[in-house]
């Protein structure tokens, strides 16, 4: 009876666990598999707003999960399409050993760079992140030898998946490829949010000064979170450079970090599923608006901006657990649980 | 028994202000002393300089002998010297059972863990249940704690602690603002807390002070005033000039703040 | 020698500007704590409104000038109260991200009034030319703004050292909650520090425009410069926003005529050095 009442009260205490393991990735799949068929002209698109997704989620961990507030996350996209880029020229056109290249290197410079930054706070670390992001702007830009500067750094080809699935003019590959990639990571993603160290980032994002006063070595804990989400932005930046077979500077860029910013608070930073909402909304809004008139897109995303703040604090995510609340069903995502 | 906390002419002062001076005093497992002493005297002060949120100027603190003015806050923590604070340090958006278990959690050094085995997640779930038990907060485990009343938001202030397993327990106030008929909850669980703790209690309200204290530390501008037994105390002339007040009325004037 | 000249006079001159666009933000984030990431868009919407002043009315620079700068201080009232003022005690991110909301608004608009090429300002005759010094030749426009930051650095110090709404202000800086239990009217004393910010903005982006061109997406362009400037100089600081505003200024200079290439990379390693070894800033209270 006693190990009864243990299981009951662990259940309690996670009730958002879903019942069905791998719930969200495979409901995210379908969604994914869904809009492969149904917009088969648009598969490159589709691939970019993937991409995007799996940065801002990476985003969301660390800014939502533990309330860094980086300003310069475009940092590691941007160091993970180079890495990735010159992995595939100089050294193999393996897909997956470039995604590890990439990977490899947004955990380095989050790595290297957190340990100075996470010293400061406030305002302090918002504008060293944009200061990183930058320098490292400026030396892609300088070291043309190396980059093809303001050109970009082109030639990249990469050999078929697995050594089965080659990349086609049609972006097939590339975007489910794109999916693949997304699924796993957000597994593992979530499976961090849920852990004792998710937990743990969510303490410190609420009041860092308490989780010291209960022993937590604060300053370590975030520099690991800031690494594991450079990580996942130079994967984003791999693939990224794998299927567009080319890297811009724009990857390093601040408005790539500002964009992605928008994205994760429109959609809800403070969940997993809140980043890949926010991504497809502002994407498919920036594409339709941006045909009519660049400058009124900024109306509309400076107007919903304003309006998440003021009346919408959990962002469009929040509209999504209010309606699914009243409907017999649960939804997507709610594994990536946040009390 | 032998002291575990030594405090060893310990001094602060910012500038010109003294707001420590040559404190000196030990505790032991299981004792219940009181600080007490007027607004101003340095009750907190002295709290800050034993958790390392602030930094003697001189003087030393010792646990078991080893020192611990070098080591920072969390290092204290994990050491065994843990806090309560006066207003409550909660994690507002979070249920009471994930702020229990993010104690837990770094009592038991699993917090960089991204994944926990079956046996860890029990027994972790096992460690909240038991701190919720002994505060009476089990029927609040799924609440959030922004919806609590202020008197169960002052108790899982110390369930915090408590989750933490200290050796000392420095309880900052921990009837404050809380209303007087409400009160006895928190004096029922201070006077259950482990028998082998070593609890130093900062306290306005004499009624908590005299039913829990065996000995109480009087603090004035900074120093020490006097240390005795309750009643002691309570027969001490300067006390009662010092602190309760012209009138000498002990729970009226105690209750300022 | 002439080149040492020519960074001396252009960096310090150029440092003037940053000084007054960013004066503003820096007392507003000392005071309030607000991160207002809009500040860039009164020094936008001074230099467009002189700009238009100018042209449809045909009034001097002067007359525009000051015109603008009151109508900016005005527009700056209701945005304090009924936007700014809702993220008074927010997270940092709340308060950026509703500015830059704002922001991305005053871009559009913008845009759509004026267009999305530079808007010049006529500046007057007296103020074209060179004046020499000795051997060399300095441009009159450079000596005009240095003057003008010279001026209001002054102005500043005197307003705030001397007078009693600057003991109110300082009283506010270090404890608004004491400061409030003493019976300063805090909200009045926000509203008007804002207002006064927002028109000294719009000064700076107007005798600016020679240097920093008013064009729609002025407001975004200068942010992480404005930024940088009160961060490293400490927020809530005339003489530190001051002295960041003169070395950031002076090092881009510098860099543009010795290594161009390095230009805008030196000014990001200038400010990453004095974050990193004092992140309170330069003449920042440490916490």
């Amino acid at each position: 009876m006693a190990a009864v009442g243990l299981e009951n009260a662990t259940a309690a205490a996670r009730p958002q666990r879903p019942a069905i393991p791998f719930l969200p990735e495979v409901m995210l799949a379908a969604l994914g598999i869904g809009a492969f068929f149904a917009f088969p002209n648009d598969l490159a698109f589709l691939a970019r707003i993937l991409i995007t997704g799996l940065f801002v989620l990476s985003l969301s961990l660390v800014l939502g999960q533990a309330g860094i507030p980086t300003l310069g996350h475009s940092a590691s996209m941007g160091t993970g399409a180079y890495a990735a880029g010159l992995f595939a020229i100089h050294v193999s056109q393996d897909p997956l050993a470039g995604l590890l290249a990439g990977g490899l290197a947004g955990g380095v410079i989050a790595v290297v760079t957190g340990a100075l930054l996470l010293r400061t706070a406030h305002l302090t670390f918002v504008m060293l992140t944009i200061a990183v992001a930058q320098i490292l702007y400026e030396i892609a830009n300088q070291a043309a030898w190396l980059t093809g500067g303001d050109n970009g750094l082109s030639g990249i080809s990469v050999d078929p998946i697995l050594g089965v699935f080659g990349f086609d003019l049609y972006s097939r590959t590339s975007y489910l490829y794109a999916l693949a990639v997304l699924m796993v990571s957000y597994f593992i993603l979530r499976t961090i949010v849920d852990s004792p160290f998710g937990l743990t980032s969510r303490g410190i994002h609420s009041d860092p000064e308490r989780m010291r006063a209960l022993g937590c070595n604060t300053y370590r804990h975030l520099l690991i979170v800031f690494t594991i989400g450079g990580l996942f932005a130079g994967l984003a930046g791999a693939l990224s450079a794998q299927v567009a077979q080319v890297v811009g500077l724009a990857s390093l860029s601040f408005g790539t970090s500002g964009d992605a910013l928008v994205m994760l608070i429109v959609g809800g930073s403070a969940r997993l599923p809140g980043a890949l909402v926010g991504t497809v909304v502002f994407m498919i809004v920036e594409h339709v608006a941006a045909t009519v008139n660049p400058y009124h897109w900024l109306f509309i995303i400076g107007g919903l901006l304003i309006v998440t703040v003021l009346v919408l604090p959990g962002g469009l995510i929040s509209v999504v657990d209010w309606v699914s609340a009243r409907m017999p069903w649960r939804t997507f995502g709610r594994g990536a649980r946040h009390g | 028994m032998a002291d575990v906390l030594q405090l060893e002419g310990l001094c602060k002062n910012f500038g010109g202000l003294v707001v420590a001076s040559d404190v000196t005093f030990g505790l032991a497992p299981g004792d219940r002393t009181a600080l007490i002493g007027p607004n101003g005297a340095g009750k907190t002060t002295l709290v800050n300089l034993i958790s390392g949120a602030l930094h003697p100027s001189s003087g030393d603190i010792t646990l078991d002998g080893r020192s611990l003015v070098r080591l920072s806050m969390p290092a204290r923590v994990q050491a065994g010297v843990v806090r309560t604070f006066q207003l409550n340090r909660l994690f507002r958006d979070q249920t009471v059972g994930d702020n229990v278990r993010i104690a837990v959690l770094q009592q038991k050094r699993q917090s960089l863990r991204l994944w926990q085995s079956r046996a860890d997640r029990i027994a972790v779930e096992a460690a909240v249940d038991h701190v919720l038990g002994a505060l009476h907060l089990e029927a609040r485990e799924g609440r959030l704690v922004r919806t609590l009343a202020y008197g169960e938001q002052r108790l899982l202030e110390i369930a915090l602690a408590l989750a933490l397993e200290p050796r000392v327990l420095l309880l900052d106030e921990p009837a404050a603002g809380v209303p007087r008929g409400e009160s006895g909850v928190i004096m029922d669980v201070i006077a259950s807390l482990p028998p082998s703790l070593a609890v130093l209690l900062i306290e306005h309200d004499m009624d908590l002070v005299f039913r829990f204290a065996r000995r109480i530390v009087v603090l004035a501008s900074g120093a020490i005033l006097t240390i005795g037994t309750p009643d002691e105390v309570a027969a001490d002339d300067r006390v009662k000039q010092l602190y309760f007040g012209r009138d000498g009325h002990v729970s009226q004037s105690s209750q300022i703040s | 020698m002439n080149m040492l000249l020519s960074i001396l006079v252009d960096g310090v001159s150029y440092g003037m500007i940053l000084f007054i666009i960013s004066i503003g933000l820096s007392i507003t984030m000392g005071l309030m704590r607000v991160v207002n990431m809009a500040h860039g868009g009164f020094a936008m919407l001074g230099g467009f409104m002189a700009a238009a002043i100018m042209a449809w009315a045909g009034t001097r620079f002067e007359a525009a000038l000051a015109a603008a700068s009151v109508a900016v201080a005005l527009i700056s009232v209701p945005i304090e109260r009924l936007l700014v003022r809702q993220v008074y005690g927010r997270h940092v991110l709340d308060q950026a991200l509703l500015s830059i909301g704002l922001i991305y608004i005053i871009v559009a608009g913008a845009n759509l009034l004026f267009g999305a090429s530079i808007t010049t300002l006529q500046i007057p005759h007296y103020l074209t030319g060179w004046v020499a010094i000795g051997n060399h030749t300095i441009p009159k426009y450079r000596l005009f703004v240095t003057v003008a930051g010279l001026i209001i650095v002054a102005l500043l110090w005197v307003a705030i050292e001397r007078t009693s709404f600057g003991v109110r202000i300082r009283a506010a800086v270090d404890n608004s909650a004491i400061a409030q239990t003493v019976g300063i009217n805090t909200s009045q004393l926000y509203a008007i520090a804002f207002a006064v910010g927002a028109a000294l903005a719009a000064l700076g982006g107007i005798i600016g425009a020679q240097i920093m061109p008013m064009e729609s997406t002025y407001a975004l362009k200068y942010l992480v410069l404005m930024l940088a400037v009160v961060t490293v100089g400490g927020m809530g600081t005339v003489t530190g926003t001051f002295a960041a505003a003169l070395l950031l200024g002076l090092a881009n200079t510098a860099a543009i005529y010795l290594v161009p290439s390095m230009a805008s990379v030196a000014f990001y390693i200038a400010m990453f050095l004095v974050l990193t070894l004092r992140p309170q800033g330069l003449f920042g209270r440490s916490l």
